[in-house]
């Protein structure tokens, strides 16, 4: 799993597995549970993507059908939106990825020797998932507003168009969406580059090596694990959200991303076929491109 | 060596920057929860502590904030006691569709939120089933339980079997070695994974949002009043869950360490 990046805990060495009724007893529930509530949702999201409207009916109520072509409808419809949700996501993805490892960096291997100033700032790290999603989007909102002392700061300095705006912008929805997902970025990078062999940084410039290249040719390939999990839990809630976008929070009526055209088409008009078909292209998208990249960044086991 | 030198200052002052960028949002929020708001808390009006006596003065914000507490402590149990179960049988047990079991845990997190959400809310829908509290719960549990899993699982591969072997030659019953030993052992993970499933509970909206009819969560509410102004009651809830959270993480970290150095001592 992904997750295994996160785990530090070392494994003891286990007595070969017993084969018996308890597990399935213990197994039971849960897969049940999931299987109910996750794979059939699934199955109801494909069916749902396929049906028709009733003839003469209300809005909101369709028949199970084989209609295909709302795929091609909502790609004809949305295709801007579901390229920008991933141009956002990517943008996002790299800008946490490059916010992040410096500070990751810092706290697992300069600041070693300081175990309680590595724990101080592992928790500061995790402090915004203390504080509601919403309303830390929403402070955002406020300090990038047209009349805070941010943008009016940078107005007077000439470094922003006097009628220029922040929030409302691709910039703004992209910056929210990096700062809500620092931390999953941060953590992984930080269990992995925590376990890195100093040693080996060392006998990278005893031969000869330049400081960058020791970096690029060891420290990076050594934090792999790290950054490919980071990528994944960064990427994905960044692709599928929609509250940065939402215009009542750092977005604009430019940048509706996918997840928005997926909660209006739902919950808003009530057209749940185009919003299922939405559902599912976002996913299979998703899976597809995080299978290709987990197998071109070598670290399958992950998975 | 100039460059050894730059590099030195440049690190750590960039890792102090970057930490206090991250908690620009929670500063303004605490800040403007003191803020003397009138009907929607954007500019600052003067300090009182008005919203911090009398946070229940919006009933709403109040109601909505009882409802994330009840999901999250319900959806927090069933969660931790699927998820643990599992967490014990995937390190514990052989059995057959081992890697498709695996899939199905790891699927869920791997899944957009809005998916999710979506797809509970198609099943619901096909189903007839009526939206409300329950169903935020069902939701909940679904995405808590993989996170559980996953947490748990860490902590059962790291326990030492010998200890339950040696509970067992002292004749201790199946019940009793679980119950005496096994599960003492696990409470901390399993702590974290019931800490965790709150927190992800607690603070989720997009499943929510779909799941849930008419009524709220506190996201919930912080979504629907975010186009006409968030009341600064609900800047307070959120400081003071803030300051909960962060001393309960601060206490656990130093009693841990504290733990650490007297293990230490005895070795």
């Amino acid at each position: 799993m992904a997750f295994a990046a996160f785990s530090t805990a070392e494994q003891v060495e286990q007595k070969p597995r017993r084969r018996s009724r308890i597990a399935l007893l213990l197994l039971l529930p849960g897969i049940l549970y999931l299987a109910l509530f996750f794979l059939v949702p699934l199955v109801a999201l494909l069916m749902t993507s396929l049906q028709a409207p009733v003839e003469f009916g209300d809005i909101g109520e369709y028949e199970t059908a084989f209609r295909w072509e709302n795929y091609q409808t909502v790609i004809s419809l949305y295709g801007e939106h579901i390229i920008r949700s991933f141009t956002y996501a990517v943008l996002a993805t790299i800008f946490a990825l490059l916010f992040s490892y410096p500070l990751a960096y810092f706290i697992g291997v300069v600041a070693r020797p300081w175990p309680l100033l590595q724990k101080l700032m592992l928790v500061m790290v995790i402090a915004p998932f203390f504080i509601s999603f919403l309303l830390r989007t929403l402070a955002w909102k406020q300090l990038l507003a047209d009349e805070s002392p941010i943008v009016t700061g940078l107005k007077a300095l000439s470094l922003l168009a006097p009628d220029a705006h922040v929030t409302g912008t691709a910039f703004s929805v992209v910056f929210g969406l990096t700062y809500n997902f620092i931390p999953f970025m941060t953590l992984p990078l930080f269990a992995s580059l925590e376990r890195l062999d100093t040693r080996l940084l060392e006998a990278g410039g005893d031969l000869y090596a330049k400081p960058a290249t020791t970096f690029f040719k060891v420290t990076v390939p050594l934090s792999m694990p790290g950054i490919v999990a980071g990528v994944l839990l960064t990427f994905i809630p960044a692709a599928g959200d929609y509250i940065n976008a939402s215009s009542a929070f750092l977005g604009g009526s430019s940048t509706a991303m996918i997840g928005n055209v997926i909660e209006s088409n739902f919950l808003v008009v009530l057209n749940y076929p185009s919003a299922a078909a939405l559902s599912i292209i976002l996913m299979a998208a998703i899976l597809v491109m995080v299978t290709v990249y987990v197998k071109r960044s070598g670290t399958e086991e992950l998975l | 060596m100039k460059r050894w030198s730059l590099g030195k200052w440049l690190l750590p002052t960039y890792a102090g920057l970057a930490l206090l960028f991250l908690l620009v949002p929670i500063a303004y929020t605490f800040v403007f929860s003191f803020n003397d708001s009138i009907k929607s808390n954007i500019s600052w009006r003067g300090f009182t502590l008005n919203n911090w006596l009398n946070v229940c003065a919006k009933q709403d914000v109040c109601e909505a904030f009882g409802n994330s507490l009840l999901v999250g402590v319900v959806a927090t149990i069933i969660a931790t006691t699927l998820g643990t179960m599992i967490a014990i049988a995937l390190v514990r047990y052989r059995f057959r569709f081992r890697s498709s079991i695996s899939l199905l845990l790891f699927l869920p997190m791997a899944t957009p939120e809005v998916v999710l959400g979506a797809g509970l809310a198609a099943e619901f829908l096909t189903a007839g089933v009526q939206k409300g509290i329950v169903t935020i719960i069902i939701a909940h549990t679904m995405f808590c339980i993989s996170f559980v899993v996953v947490t748990v699982k860490a902590r059962v591969a790291s326990l030492d079997p010998s200890l339950e072997e040696a509970g067992r030659d002292l004749y201790g019953s199946p019940r009793q070695v679980f119950w005496r030993i096994t599960f003492p052992l696990l409470l901390p993970g399993i702590v974290a994974a019931a800490l965790l499933s709150f927190a992800l509970s607690f603070d989720d909206f997009i499943i929510t949002s779909f799941n849930s009819g008419t009524a709220t969560t506190f996201p919930k509410f912080i979504y629907t009043a975010a186009a006409r102004g968030i009341p600064a009651e609900a800047n307070v809830i959120a400081s003071a869950v803030f300051i909960l959270a962060i001393v309960l993480v601060i206490g656990q970290q130093v009693t841990s360490a504290l733990r650490a150095k007297r293990t230490g001592a005895l070795r």
